[in-house]
């Protein structure tokens, strides 16, 4: 049964997008991705105010075995960081979903959204993977 | 198809995650690696390292012949079980592979040598032993679990026989026999333990109880993690056939007296001991943001001053760490080009960790 949320998008690089609601949208690796990864011990985020086109790499996530570029799914705005992960980079191991978001941003065209999978879709993707 | 030891029956039944390394299916970890490297600095854990070969080498020229093959003299070795680190080099110097070879008598040898290599070692071994009386036997019968931590021998001892149960007295680098169970008092992580040969089909037995003593499964990803804190080497990566002893921190491995001892490689070797030019292997602390990986290219300001032989990071320093290969004028820092970014090391000299502690001054 996955445990994959309903409630977001996802980029085929194993990037998940939530809408907030608000005119912002949070970004984060999936539950899949830091599995692939193991251990974290470094993040690096990208700064706020910095601006992101759709599919370029903004964030690196460096596990014991390797290091690994994180995508922007969309194009936008960088808001806010999660500062919290410079000391923790484990939460996203513990919890990819939620407390190891990692950037927030205001999005340039929500319609980018659109081309992106849904739960469903990037569980079959990683089904496929594997 | 790459080749499962017999424990691997076992690596799947505890949850191992399988990678390809050098020819073998092996443990990468059983769930988080860091876990297994604070395990093994803590309390006990145990790897499979049955990939790698025992090669035995019997025959009245054998101590002649290892006088000849390998970089430090076996001739140091003097009493029954006794250890020795050695490099054995080509022709011009450079390492063939990094071996432990054991004495068991004047007419027995014993060497462990690396998986990946070890064709090519008895190729080269085969080809060097002509006009020597011996034979050259690989025990693939064999299996091999280090058994490494503080905790280790206390957990280990009592599954073993009265007989081996004297490997508690051991000093470091000495092994014990019983018929073809053999305990050396060995290691790859700077902690205290053993090394376990055993018969094979005996293996997952002996893994199931040493588990059942409180011993956890570990993977080669804290193995790695583990030597490079506890500051040694790995073949392929810190050295190879092109890159001597002396460039790769193991100059203390190779035994020049006495001078008339003409072991294969001496020559080269001679005259790279007196090149001031000659590469420095460091160790290196990341001061800045990111973490260390091998090969990435180090800088003295705009001068490119050599490369990261093997990154990482260290669980037990919580910050990255490295050994590398520079030019010999490195001073007490350097940058390390990350991403495009130059970021601070600091020049150390390992060990970094040992014994459960952090043994540098940061």
């Amino acid at each position: 049964m996955s445990n994959t949320p309903t409630d977001r998008r996802y980029a085929k690089s194993h990037e998940w997008i939530k809408d907030e609601g608000d005119g912002s949208l949070t970004i984060g690796i999936t539950d899949h991705a830091q599995e692939l990864l193991g251990d974290l011990v470094f993040v690096d985020l990208p700064e706020v105010g910095q601006s992101l086109d759709a599919g370029g790499d903004c964030a690196v996530v460096e596990s014991v075995k390797a290091a690994s570029d994180v995508y922007s799914p969309v194009s936008g705005e960088v808001i806010a960081i999660n500062d919290a992960l410079d000391g923790a980079p484990e939460t996203i191991n513990e919890d990819a979903f939620g407390d190891g978001w990692m950037f927030k941003v205001k999005a340039s065209d929500m319609s980018e959204l659109d081309g992106l999978l849904d739960a469903e879709g990037y569980d079959a993707l990683v089904a496929e993977e594997e | 198809m790459n080749k499962q030891t017999v424990l691997y029956p076992k690596h799947q039944q505890m949850g191992a995650k399988l990678v390809p390394f050098g020819g073998w299916e092996m443990p990468l970890h059983y769930g988080s690696q860091l876990q297994e490297h604070h395990q093994v600095r803590q309390d006990a854990g145990m790897f499979d390292v049955s990939h790698m070969t025992v090669v035995d080498l019997q025959g009245s020229g054998v101590k002649s012949y290892l006088r000849h093959l390998l970089a430090n003299d076996v001739d140091r070795l003097k009493n029954e079980g006794k250890a020795l680190y050695s490099c054995m080099l080509n022709e011009q110097g450079g390492v063939v592979d990094d071996l432990i070879v054991y004495y068991l008598g004047d007419e027995w040898y014993r060497m462990v040598v690396n998986a990946a290599t070890t064709e090519k070692d008895l190729a080269w071994m085969e080809t060097q032993s002509g006009g020597f009386e011996l034979e050259i036997t690989p025990r693939r019968d064999l299996a091999m679990i280090a058994v490494q931590g503080p905790n280790a021998k206390a957990k280990t001892l009592p599954l073993l026989s009265e007989k081996l149960q004297q490997a508690g007295e051991l000093k470091p680098f000495n092994a014990l026999a019983d018929g073809d169970w053999f305990v050396a008092s060995t290691g790859y992580t700077g902690e205290d333990g053993f090394e376990i040969m055993v018969p094979g089909d005996q293996a997952a037995d002996f893994w199931q109880a040493l588990s059942d003593a409180g011993v956890a499964p570990c993977g080669l990803g804290a193995r790695d993690t583990l030597r490079l804190e506890a500051g040694m080497n790995l073949y392929g990566t810190d050295m190879d056939d092109e890159i001597s002893p002396l460039e790769a921190g193991l100059a203390w491995t190779v035994a020049w007296e006495p001078a008339d001892r003409q072991f294969i490689g001496r020559g080269p070797l001679e005259a790279q001991r007196k090149d001031p030019e000659k590469k420095k292997f460091i160790g290196l602390v990341l001061t800045g943001r990111g973490v260390l990986r091998n090969h990435l290219k180090l800088f003295n300001g705009e001068q490119e001053i050599g490369e990261i032989t093997s990154g990482g990071f260290s669980p037990t320093l919580e910050r990255s760490i490295a050994f590398a290969r520079v030019s010999p004028d490195v001073g007490e820092s350097c940058d390390v080009e990350i991403r495009g970014k130059r970021v601070p090391a600091q020049v150390v000299k390992p060990p970094f960790a040992r014994q459960g502690k952090a043994v540098l001054a940061l």
